[in-house]
């Protein structure tokens, strides 16, 4: 079957599975509108506000689905606005396969009118990309980056087509959906090895990051810390990999983590890293880190093992096939002792919980957990708000809390938000901040217009907070450039020009009334949700300390 | 921190080299000296890096080559086992005072002179790093005028190729 370049795109994304594309039409991409104007019946295309509200959207959808998520723009600019979106998709290992138009291939190098060398500029925030040259190679280097997206490490791609290869005509016979490369386990050896040095670990502690939840080897990783007796914690990245009030949960650990899994970790005498990378957040000062513990990392990507901090036993491969072949040959070993002192951990932790009365954010985010279904996507921005919720929002379900982790990327959330939604189903909520939200509200445009059942619970304190924190507690209180008072949005009046519903709340009983018409909405409600601006996210380490710098109240 | 010896065997395609000294450049990894080539294959090119490094920094290059998807196969070359050479082309100032001497140096690295006329005199030599940095000492004593060297490229002694050598 002959087919034009654009309609052998739009054709093998839906041979793929492809069922909702995230874009913004141009003129380098005008052919490829109108194959997706074509195939409207077969393949949803969501128009977003920006190309970054794109990006972030189809990242929102692979992480909230598992499935690789996909992003359209034009050339030039169109594709340079991906870049954020791409970037954040890179960090978090997320499948996502973006496709951009290019000037023709007579004007390539030219610097013609909106051209941009888009795979030069998007080299080390890809696992590979494509400049397709020819439309013969079109089809196949779609296939090609899907499979790549899925394979191994999960991550995205990029494919460049010039605006000529859309228009010549080339043969297209459909094809299965690609497979990810075949996952292997560990080596024999070193799932001996590992198994050794857990089996003589006396304060074991499983610890995982995003990489568990791309594995899908949640049964396994519990199955492992209930049979040598460990307690659990996880990176951001891990938050909702495993149910938050699951018995041996301690939560999220690092440099904002909840007390006792800090600690736990810090206590520990081997820590099994299962898919999580040890950065500067988890880590704090790498010298001090979990001195006494051995290590234990087992990762899909080789190039973790021993990056940042040296394991005693690296294993690369599959997490769910290895933690199989580990389970049999670790002794089930009950760890009364260690366990006794986990609880006591928890004990420090919960009479520390901030128990003041008012919109502090544990009670605003205490509220929004009556309201969450167990299968509510809740997305965040960046900043003191991600933090809260990452450390009280309950999830029940794997793939549930979508956050920007490795990138922190302010104004992730309002299109990831919408991507969860459309790849779930489900109502999803946006939890942000108003610097957050300042960035990318635009896609409340693309929220109204599809009706997306969205609940935008806006922390507003008037200032970007996470930056006021360190300024109150390293810079002697120079706000410089976090007052955000004197913008006088009201946010009210600006989500309801949106066409969106929207409610203040001032008090808990306001934010009652306001969730209560907010998970009635069929469309997006924006609760302006007024917190004071000098909370803090704690506990903290502060940049480049130890457990032993940990700070768990103001004025410690 | 160690020199060493990698050879990469990649696609060859346009911009590979580029996705390889990017990721060097980004993760600040040094390149000491790299040489790039077709092989007997046409659909491969053939890299030779030289870095430095500890132990682990090695480990991690090699790990992140890995990742790249054209990169087909990685081979760390043990000097004790290694033939490399690199090939340097060296222009001095000819000059009556000083011919004498540097055609004698010429000749005791068995270097060959490839261009000569009165103002100048080109020398090429070819060997391994240290034999050519010793020649480049040498004539410091002298006029140089430019030096151009190729880098280096190394092959495993015996029937053993980089194909058969892929491991993590």
């Amino acid at each position: 079957m002959q087919l034009s370049g654009s309609d052998i795109i739009v054709r093998t994304l839906i041979e793929q599975g492809v069922d909702v594309v995230f874009g913004y039409p141009g003129g380098q991409v005008i052919n490829l509108y109108d194959s997706l104007y074509k195939y409207q019946d077969e393949l949803k295309h969501v128009l977003t506000a920006h190309e970054q509200g794109a990006s972030h959207a189809a990242d929102g959808y692979a992480r909230a689905t598992g499935k690789v998520g996909v992003c359209i723009a034009t050339s030039g600019p169109g594709a340079t606005n991906l870049v954020t979106g791409i970037a954040t998709a890179y960090l978090d290992s997320v499948p996502l396969v973006a496709i951009t138009g290019n000037v023709p291939n007579s004007v390539i190098g030219t610097d013609g009118f909106q051209e941009i060398d888009i795979t030069g500029i998007t080299l080390p925030i890809t696992k590979h990309n494509y400049f397709v040259g020819a439309v013969e190679d079109l089809a196949d280097t779609i296939r090609e980056a899907f499979k790549l997206a899925m394979s191994g490490r999960p991550g995205p791609v990029l494919v460049d087509v010039p605006k000529d290869v859309q228009i010549a005509m080339y043969d297209y016979e459909p094809y299965a959906p690609v497979l990810p490369d075949e996952k292997q386990a560990a080596k024999a050896v070193r799932i001996a090895q590992a198994a050794q040095i857990i089996n003589e670990a006396k304060k074991p502690f499983v610890y995982f990051g995003g990489g568990m939840v791309a594995a899908e080897a949640q049964a396994e990783m519990l199955a492992l810390a209930e049979k040598i007796d460990a307690p659990i914690g996880c990176s951001m990245m891990g938050v909702s990999g495993v149910p938050t009030d699951h018995p041996r949960f301690l939560g999220m650990q690092g440099m904002h983590g909840h007390y006792a899994c800090s600690t736990a970790m810090h206590h520990a005498d081997c820590i099994i890293a299962l898919g999580a990378r040890f950065n500067d957040r988890v880590t704090g000062n790498r010298a001090k880190f979990a001195k006494n513990a051995k290590i234990v990392h087992i990762d899909i990507d080789g190039a973790e093992l021993s990056k940042t901090v040296s394991a005693a036993c690296g294993l690369r491969g599959d997490l769910k096939q290895t933690l199989q072949k580990l389970l049999p040959q670790v002794e089930g070993a009950p760890k009364p002792q260690w366990m006794a002192h986990i609880a006591e951990l928890r004990q420090v932790e919960e009479q520390g919980q901030d128990k003041r009365e008012g919109m502090t954010p544990f009670n605003v985010l205490s509220k929004l957990n009556e309201h969450l279904g167990e299968d509510t996507p809740v997305a965040t921005d960046v900043g003191q708000h991600q933090c809260w919720a990452a450390q009280y929002v309950k999830f029940a379900n794997t793939r549930r809390f979508i956050t920007s982790g490795g990138l922190g990327t302010m104004g992730f959330g309002m299109g990831a938000a919408i991507g969860a939604q459309m790849g779930t189903g489900q109502r999803t909520v946006l939890v942000t901040g108003d610097g957050s939200f300042g960035m990318n509200l635009n896609e409340l445009a693309t929220a109204v217009a599809n009706k997306v059942p969205l609940v935008i619970l806006l922390l507003n304190n008037g200032v970007l907070g996470m930056v006021r924190q360190w300024q109150t507690l390293f810079f002697q209180k120079h706000y410089s450039n976090t007052m955000l008072d004197a913008r006088q949005t009201d946010f009210v009046k600006l989500a309801q020009a949106f066409g969106a519903q929207a409610s203040r709340a001032l008090t808990l009983e306001e934010l009652e009334e306001a969730l209560t018409a907010a998970f009635a909405c069929d469309g997006p409600y924006l609760i302006d949700c007024a917190i004071d601006k000098d909370e803090f996210v704690l506990p903290m380490l502060p940049p480049g300390g130890s457990m032993d710098d940990i700070i768990v109240k103001v004025g410690d | 921190m160690k020199i060493f010896t990698i050879a990469i065997l990649v696609n060859n395609q346009f911009g590979v080299l580029n996705r390889i000294t990017s990721m060097f450049r980004r993760r600040q990894f040094n390149i000491h000296s790299l040489t790039v080539s077709e092989t007997e294959n046409v659909e491969f090119s053939r890299l030779t890096i030289q870095s430095e490094g500890e132990e682990v920094t090695k480990q991690q290059l090699i790990n992140q080559l890995y990742k790249l998807p054209d990169v087909v196969s990685i081979q760390e070359l043990d000097p004790q086992v290694t033939i490399s050479r690199e090939l340097m082309l060296i222009k001095m100032r000819n000059s009556a005072a000083t011919r004498g001497d540097v055609r004698g140096a010429i000749d005791a690295f068995e270097g060959k002179i490839v261009d000569y006329n009165r103002e100048s005199l080109t020398i090429q030599l070819v060997g391994d790093s240290r034999k050519i940095d010793n020649f480049v000492n040498l004539m410091k004593e002298y006029e140089i005028l430019e030096i151009c060297r190729t880098g280096v490229v190394s092959l495993e002694r015996g029937a053993s190729t980089i194909r058969r050598v892929t491991n993590l």
